[in-house]
């Protein structure tokens, strides 16, 4: 019997209390090489507290959180040269220009022949006329492909986006699920994707976490969620978990 | 596989002259900030000296101590600016939103340090030199003309700064931007106990034991000393590089502290107010 590769992220019991409110409340996944997983809940459930447990941002109250083998946030400048973030609420220093803002980061990230590096992903992004452009005068859709661009320089190995398409017009958000898909296949990176978004998640996720009040409320992929619930979309079983018509039914069974 | 104690204090040259250009580039985008880094030394050096101009021609103590307001005031730039240089290069990160980004990169905590500390001296020679040179052409005083001493006031001034500066970070990344307040004003509290402008003496005794416990109350009895007595110091200057180095420790931990207690609470994520 072959020996059980250990997961990419693993979450184990996962807790985090901010004095008296409880915002992740014993949670546990993990994650496999190259795969992409969306995490699904309304306002509030934890899915940012738990991206920000991932990334080591955050300590967790109680339970571990493992990345590539390194426990979370202890042992995380083993790994976070090998992960990155991209996030519409986090931005990039908007008097840089595209072009010094890759590089920085770039530099942090220790990335190899960082020129041809940056040109690349500018040319994979579309952003190759707004490299000497300051990052705060471009377009809301432009600054996502920045901000994208920098969350893919180091070409990581675990990928974290936190409703990466928000505010973004359809075709925008069309384009950037389009290029995630891409890189995904490419890099065989894994990608955990946190959105409100239900057709975005549909679109790229094979697998659905859903979150309610700091619990996991269904794990599944999204064609056994759709069959589980009787339900044609995404949405339609989101709202049933949100409003607890899931467990009427359970319970009615 | 090296143990967290041993990995928090490593510093990658990469990651601190990233951090460095990233405020250089900065800096060139905007000739505001440049103008404001020579803007308010050079306003106090033409108010203090012109005051040292008129009490000079109207007492004969201050006239023997010629250029000891301007040294001063030069001094506590150093202090005040040195600080500010390190506390606004912070505050940009904060400003910018871009403080998530830098913690989950593999910048460290001390390379964060490393870097602020650098702007702090480069943001201080922008503003200081020509200001220094100011001195010598409208008043006649050659501040460079304190040989070792200067470089011993300077370390010791600047050494003060950065202590205050990353404890004001470590407050600003436990308490997000309601702090910031803290950045501008902190070093206020210093100046009537560092005893700038006067000698410790003409302090009440039970303040004199406060102002003795801070650095720079050494530098500038050092700078009257040498001013008005021609006497150089030595033992104040290793007084005040002892406290210094105490108080540099205790701030680098405080900051780590703070740090950890931002992981804590969660304020990394929401560095707003």
């Amino acid at each position: 019997m072959s020996k059980a590769v250990e997961p990419v992220i693993a979450v184990d019991q996962l807790v985090k209390l901010y004095k008296t409110t409880t915002a992740v409340d014993g949670i546990s996944f993990a994650l496999e090489r190259g795969s992409i997983t969306g995490l699904l809940g309304g306002n509030g459930a934890g899915k940012t507290t738990t991206i920000a447990m991932i990334m080591g941002l955050v300590m967790p109250t109680s339970g571990t959180v493992r990345v590539l083998g390194a426990e979370m946030p202890r042992q995380r400048y083993q790994v976070l040269h090998e992960m990155n973030f991209e996030s519409p609420y986090v931005d990039m220093p908007h008097r840089l220009t595209v072009r010094q803002n890759l590089k920085v980061f770039g530099l942090l990230y220790a990335v190899e022949d960082l020129n041809d590096r940056i040109a690349s992903v500018a040319r994979e992004l579309d952003l190759t006329e707004f490299l000497d452009r300051p990052t705060g005068k471009l377009s809301a859709g432009q600054k996502t492909r920045v901000a994208l661009a920098k969350a893919l320089i180091n070409s990581p190995r675990v990928l974290l986006l936190d409703e990466p398409t928000a505010s973004l017009d359809p075709d925008t958000a069309d384009w950037v699920r389009g290029h995630l898909e891409r890189f995904r296949k490419e890099r065989g990176a894994t990608v955990l994707l946190a959105s409100h978004n239900m057709a975005e998640v549909e679109r790229l996720c094979e697998r659905v976490i859903i979150m309610k009040r700091g619990r996991i409320e269904d794990d599944d992929t999204p064609q056994r969620l759709l069959v589980r619930y009787g339900r044609r979309t995404l949405e339609e079983v989101f709202l049933d978990v949100a409003r607890g018509r899931g467990e009427t039914r359970e319970a009615a069974q | 596989m090296s143990t967290p104690s041993t990995s928090a204090i490593i510093v990658a040259p990469h990651r601190v002259g990233a951090m460095v250009l990233r405020y250089l580039y900065l800096l060139r985008s905007s000739w505001t900030r440049l103008l404001e880094l020579i803007y308010w030394p050079a306003v106090q050096l033409f108010v203090w000296g012109f005051l040292q101009f008129y009490i000079a021609q109207n007492s004969g103590f201050f006239a023997r101590a010629s250029g000891v307001f301007i040294a001063a005031v030069l001094m506590w730039d150093v202090l005040f600016r040195g600080q500010l240089g390190f506390s606004v290069s912070f505050l940009e990160e904060m400003w910018s939103r871009n403080l998530t980004n830098l913690m989950i990169s593999p910048l460290r905590p001390i390379e964060f340090v490393c870097a602020l500390m650098t702007m702090s001296l480069i943001r201080l020679a922008i503003g200081m030199l020509p200001v220094t040179f100011l001195a010598i052409a409208f008043f006649g005083f050659n501040v460079y003309s304190l040989g070792l001493a200067l470089a011993a006031f300077f370390v010791n001034l600047i050494l003060t700064s950065w202590a205050v500066g990353i404890v004001v970070a470590g407050v600003l990344l436990r308490n997000g931007m309601g702090a910031e307040s803290l950045a501008w004003t902190l070093m206020f509290v210093l100046m009537p106990l560092a005893c700038v402008y006067y000698p410790v003496s003409v302090l009440p005794d039970w303040l004199q034991v406060i102002a003795w416990m801070l650095p720079p109350t050494y530098v500038f009895e050092g700078m009257r000393a040498l001013l008005m007595e021609h006497v150089v110091r030595v033992d104040l200057m290793v007084e005040a590089f002892a406290l210094n180095a105490l108080y540099f420790v205790a701030g680098v931990f405080a900051f780590l502290q703070l740090l950890k207690g931002a992981r804590r609470v969660g304020s990394l994520l929401q560095t707003g107010e």
